[in-house]
Parts: structure tokens; C-alpha cells; sequence
């Protein structure tokens, strides 16, 4: 059946900004953007680190009290204003669209350092087949792969084994974005993720067949009871969930308003929340069985040989691939399943800076793209496909997730809830078409539990970042690329706020769909 | 394995992939009025 949902606007109705063909589609590339590098090499660390089996308990409880109600609050904006992070907040409230750049303009900074992860990934895939790190992946990784220069800078010399695949990563990318929200997106999605899920049980497996698995799986899931006392454990929970679920920097804001308004959003989020979770579960066990093996392999504890990031991906690894039986296989699949986990990661960053400047300029989807795409591309190779990318890459993560992403939505869901109070339109919107209805305690959960937990988050991650050198990096690279970083998001988004929008974008909020003063649907003619 | 780890590690996966199978059952299930299909791409 063929039906035109109802339009944002005389001007600017979904048809110009494409839209998903199916709630199937929508849920696949929602769990393709929240499925990332974190759930592969983040999740086991900081499960194991925080309490072991103990943490499963504080991590549900953050994803039922706050992944899951974060997760509802941005569809609900998405899907209720039709349209990207700015577009959407300036909908709600003439004031609110700087809420939108900002989110916009963390997206663009990640997208640029992300890429190149990718690109490492895609690279060891080949490495994988022949071990071509030899007998110190260590070494390999950071002195011949990526010849890191011995002290912090920002240089020009371009390392052609980071280029190269880096060139594809973004070739790639802009291909995606250029197709489209269903043929680009919606299709990556659709093939990617079965894709990924099908790999990644395979190496599960093959993990928990080998020599040791058990031990991994006994360091990972022994309960330490003592740490639910520990209120950095509780923390480290809700962090987890947070960074996981990509809520809170307009990722699902963008996604969700490209699905009909009568799709069931939060029977959709439940599937998109719960798969995510899932897939960490699964990437714990894979994980740790296969440190299990290495532990046993060199002869020490699990204590030693377990770490998290590229620690994880591009160093321990290696040393499991060359150790096991049928070490290629593994390699080719671990390697291949951060690249599959990553990509649908990135084009779902890329496409919210993509919206946000379609919705602004009114451009064209080819337009917007390569207006967004290429000098993203070009800054990502001239700063991270070079010898001095390494500290530049992990000073800008680590300040765009805690003063970036942490504080944007800290301000967002106060603003909203406690400004605009806009919270009850929301939920009215949301249960309009629910198959699991919110009440009140939705409200209470986004509006006073999800700020409180952020703000003790970020305070934490403050004070740490205060008190010594993140990283230990020299004073200068913390305060141009981490605070620059940061802080020119925010002051990038006044900025872009003050610039008019194109006269055809309508700044008005859409109809709803059904007239909750009547309970009755809005007839045809008047959508 | 030990009988704790097993026992955290069975409790993950159940209420993990339990919640899923529900919240894909439940989706299945609501008979709401979204269209199978929607057209379009640009």
C-alpha cells in the first residue's frame, strides 16, 4: 500500500526530506546507529571492572529508569516536529534551536575522529588473513601501522596505510548519505545489521570453543557484591547505557522524524533498547572467552590480559588471532564486525549535520551531503590520517563525550521538561500511537531521575578531568583540541542559530495527528 | 564455569534477550493503524 503521511508544511513535508519505508527498516537502522564500537570494546571492560556479574544489576536498572525513558524523549521530539535536532527545537520553541546546533555540531566533531577507527578496523582485516603484525602487535599498531610521532602535535605527515582506507571509509559514507534516508541509510541498515549479527554469533562461538573461554567468562560474570555500595559503580551503569543507546545528541531525533507519525514509537524503542543491550551481552561473552584463551595461552591471570578500546581491539586481539587455531578466521570476523558496527554508527552521526544544514538551506539531499561530507572527509585525513592523529583523536573523544555530549543533554532535557514543559505534549504524542503506553512516572523519570544521574556523571568526569592532565597530554593539545573542542560546538552553535532560516523551511509545529482534545483523528484533508 | 558466574551470566542473557523477544512479540502483536509500507526516498 502506498500512502503519503502527513506533511510538516506546506514547503517542507517528509517527501522532500525522505523518509524510512517501514517501521522494520526505522528499528534496523536505529539499532545499526546505537550498535557501535562501544558495545564491542567498551561494555566487557566496564562490566568486568565494575563489579563483574554484580553490574548486570545497576545496568539494567539504568536502562529501564533512564536508557529506555532517554531513548522515548527523543523520539517523541523527532517524531512529534518533523524534523532535524535544529529544526525540531526551533518547532518546540523559537528559543530551542540552539539546543539542535549544538547537538549538530558535536555529530560533525565525532563523525571526523570516528571514521578513522573504521578505517583502522577495515585496514586489520587484511592484516588479519596473513598476521602481519608478527610477534608484537604492540609495536605493529603504533610504531609500523600508524607510525605515531614520539611526542604530541599537530602535523601534516600522511601515513598512505591510514589514508587508503580512510579514503574508502569516506568514499563510502558519502555514497550512503547521497542515496538517501531509505536507499542509503535504510538499505545499509537492512543488509549491515543481519550481516553483523550473524557474524558476530559466529565468533562468539568459535570464542567459547576455545581453550579457556571458561576462565574469561568466570573473570567477567563473578559477582562482587560489595560493589552496588560503590556509587561509582552505579556510575559507571548509567554512563554505559548513556553512551551506548546514542540518546541525548540528536542522532534519534533525525531518525525518528523520518518514520510515519502512526508508527508505535515506543514499542519501537523496547525492540531498538533491548537489541542493543543484547548485543552487548553477546560482545561480553565473545570477548571474554577469547581473553579467557589468552590468559591461559601466555600463562597469567585474565587481570592482565583484560582491557578495553584500541588496547582491546588492536592490540590484544591480534595476539588471540596469532595464538588460536583458525586465527585468520577470527581476525577477518572480529575485524569485519567493528567495521559493519562502526559504519552504520557513523552514517547515523554524519546524517544529523547532514539534516540539520538540509533543513536550514533547504538544499537537496545530493547537495547537502557533499556540502557536509567533503570537508568532513578532508579534515578527518589531514588531522587523523597522519602521524600526530593518535592523541588528537583520543583528547577530542574524550572531552566531546563528557562536555559535549554529557552536557548537551543535561541542558536538553531540563530546558524541555522545565522551561518549555513541553514533557506531557510529548507523552501525549508518544501514547497516541503506543503499543506500551507512558504515564507519569515517564515524565518523572526524563524530568527529575535522567538530569540528576547526568549531572552526578558529569560532575565526576569533571573533577577527574581537573585534576590531572587527561591522558597526560601537554596543557596545550587538552585546551585547543579538548576544551576548543567542547566549547566551539556550543559557541558554533549560537551562531549558527542567529543565521535565517530558508523562507520554504516552515518553523511551525506540524499537526498532530490525532487531536488529543477530542481523542479523534485529524481528518485527511487537514494533515 | 562457577556456579555464581554462570548463574549472573544466564540471568544477563535472559532478562536481556527475554525483554527483546517480548518487546519484538509486543510489537508484532499491536494492531495499530501504521501503514505496512510507506513510499519514497529522495
Amino acid at each position: 500500500m502506498t500512502v503519503q503521511p502527513p506533511t510538516a508544511g506546506p514547503e517542507a513535508g517528509p517527501d522532500q526530506r525522505g523518509a524510512f519505508s517501514s517501521r522494520r527498516v526505522f528499528i534496523l537502522a536505529a539499532i545499526g546507529s546505537a550498535v557501535g564500537l562501544g558495545n564491542i570494546w567498551r561494555f566487557p571492560y566496564v562490566t568486568y571492572e565494575n563489579g563483574g556479574g554484580a553490574f548486570i544489576i545497576p545496568y539494567l536498572v539504568a536502562l529501564l529508569t533512564a536508557g529506555l525513558p532517554f531513548l522515548l524523549f527523543d523520539y517523541a521530539i523527532g517524531h512529534r516536529f518533523r524534523g532535524s535536532a535544529p529544526l525540531s527545537f526551533r518547532r518546540m520553541r523559537r528559543t530551542g534551536e540552539v539546543l539542535g546546533w549544538w547537538q549538530v555540531g558535536i555529530c560533525a566533531v565525532i563523525a571526523v575522529y570516528y571514521a578513522v577507527i573504521i578505517a583502522w578496523a577495515l585496514r586489520y582485516t587484511l592484516f588479519s588473513v596473513d598476521k602481519a603484525w608478527g610477534a608484537d602487535p604492540n609495536a605493529f599498531f603504533f610504531e609500523d601501522y600508524l607510525q605515531v610521532a614520539a611526542e604530541p602535535a599537530i602535523g601534516f605527515d600522511l601515513v598512505p596505510g591510514v589514508l587508503v582506507p580512510l579514503v574508502i571509509v569516506w568514499g563510502a559514507t558519502l555514497m550512503v548519505m547521497v542515496l538517501g534516508v531509505q536507499k542509503g541509510i535504510g538499505a545499509t541498515a537492512v543488509i549491515f545489521m543481519p550481516l553483523l549479527v550473524i557474524a558476530f554469533t559466529v565468533l562468539v562461538v568459535r570464542a567459547l570453543l576455545l581453550p579457556g573461554a571458561a576462565d574469561g567468562l568466570n573473570a567477567l560474570f563473578t559477582p562482587d557484591w560489595s560493589a552496588l555500595a560503590d556509587t561509582a559503580v552505579w556510575a559507571a551503569a548509567f554512563g554505559q547505557i548513556f553512551f551506548s543507546l546514542s540518546v541525548g545528541f540528536g542522532i534519534m531525533i533525525t531518525y525518528a522524524s523520518y518514520v510515519d507519525l502512526r508508527t508505535d514509537m515506543t514499542g519501537s524503542g523496547l525492540v531498538v533498547g533491548f537489541s542493543n543491550s543484547g548485543f552487548e551481552v553477546l560482545a561480553g561473552i565473545g570477548v571474554f572467552a577469547a581473553l579467557g584463551f589468552m590468559a591461559q595461552a601466555s600463562g597469567v591471570g585474565v587481570d592482565e590480559v583484560a582491557t578495553d578500546g584500541l588496547g582491546l581491539a588492536f592490540i590484544a586481539f591480534p595476539v588471540i588471532i596469532s595464538e588460536a587455531p583458525a586465527g585468520a578466521f577470527i581476525g577477518v570476523l572480529f575485524f569485519g564486525c567493528l567495521v559493519l558496527a562502526g559504519f552504520t554508527s557513523l552514517v547515523s552521526v554524519i546524517e544529523v549535520v547532514i539534516s540539520g544544514v538540509r533543513d536550514k538551506l533547504d538544499l537537496s539531499r545530493t547537495a547537502a551531503s557533499l556540502a557536509v561530507g567533503v570537508p568532513a572527509a578532508l579534515l578527518s585525513i589531514l588531522l587523523f590520517a597522519t602521524t600526530t592523529g593518535v592523541p588528537i583523536l583520543d583528547t577530542a573523544d574524550h572531552f566531546i563525550n563528557r562536555f559535549g555530549i554529557l552536557l548537551v543533554a543535561v541542558v536538553a532535557v531540563l530546558v524541555v521538561t522545565w522551561v518549555y514543559r513541553e514533557l506531557p505534549e510529548l507523552r501525549g504524542h508518544l501514547n497516541a500511537t503506543a503499543s506500551v503506553t507512558l504515564g507519569r512516572w515517564w515524565m518523572l523519570l526524563v524530568g527529575v531521575i535522567i538530569p540528576a544521574v547526568l549531572v552526578v556523571i558529569l560532575v565526576r568526569e569533571a573533577r577527574a578531568t581537573l585534576e590531572s592532565p587527561y591522558g597526560g597530554y601537554p596543557a596545550w593539545l587538552i585546551n585547543t583540541i579538548g576544551w576548543g573542542s567542547a566549547i566551539g560546538v556550543a559557541v558554533l552553535a549560537v551562531v549558527l542559530t542567529v543565521l535565517p532560516w530558508n523562507s520554504r523551511t516552515s518553523l511551525e509545529p506540524p499537526p498532530e495527528l490525532h487531536d488529543k482534545r477530542t481523542d479523534e483523528h485529524v481528518p485527511e484533508e487537514q494533515r | 564455569m562457577t556456579g555464581p558466574a554462570l548463574a549472573m551470566m544466564m540471568l544477563a542473557i535472559l532478562v536481556v534477550w527475554g525483554g527483546l523477544a517480548l518487546a519484538i512479540l509486543n510489537l508484532v502483536r499491536y494492531k495499530g493503524d501504521e501503514p505496512d509500507q510507506v513510499r519514497r526516498d529522495l
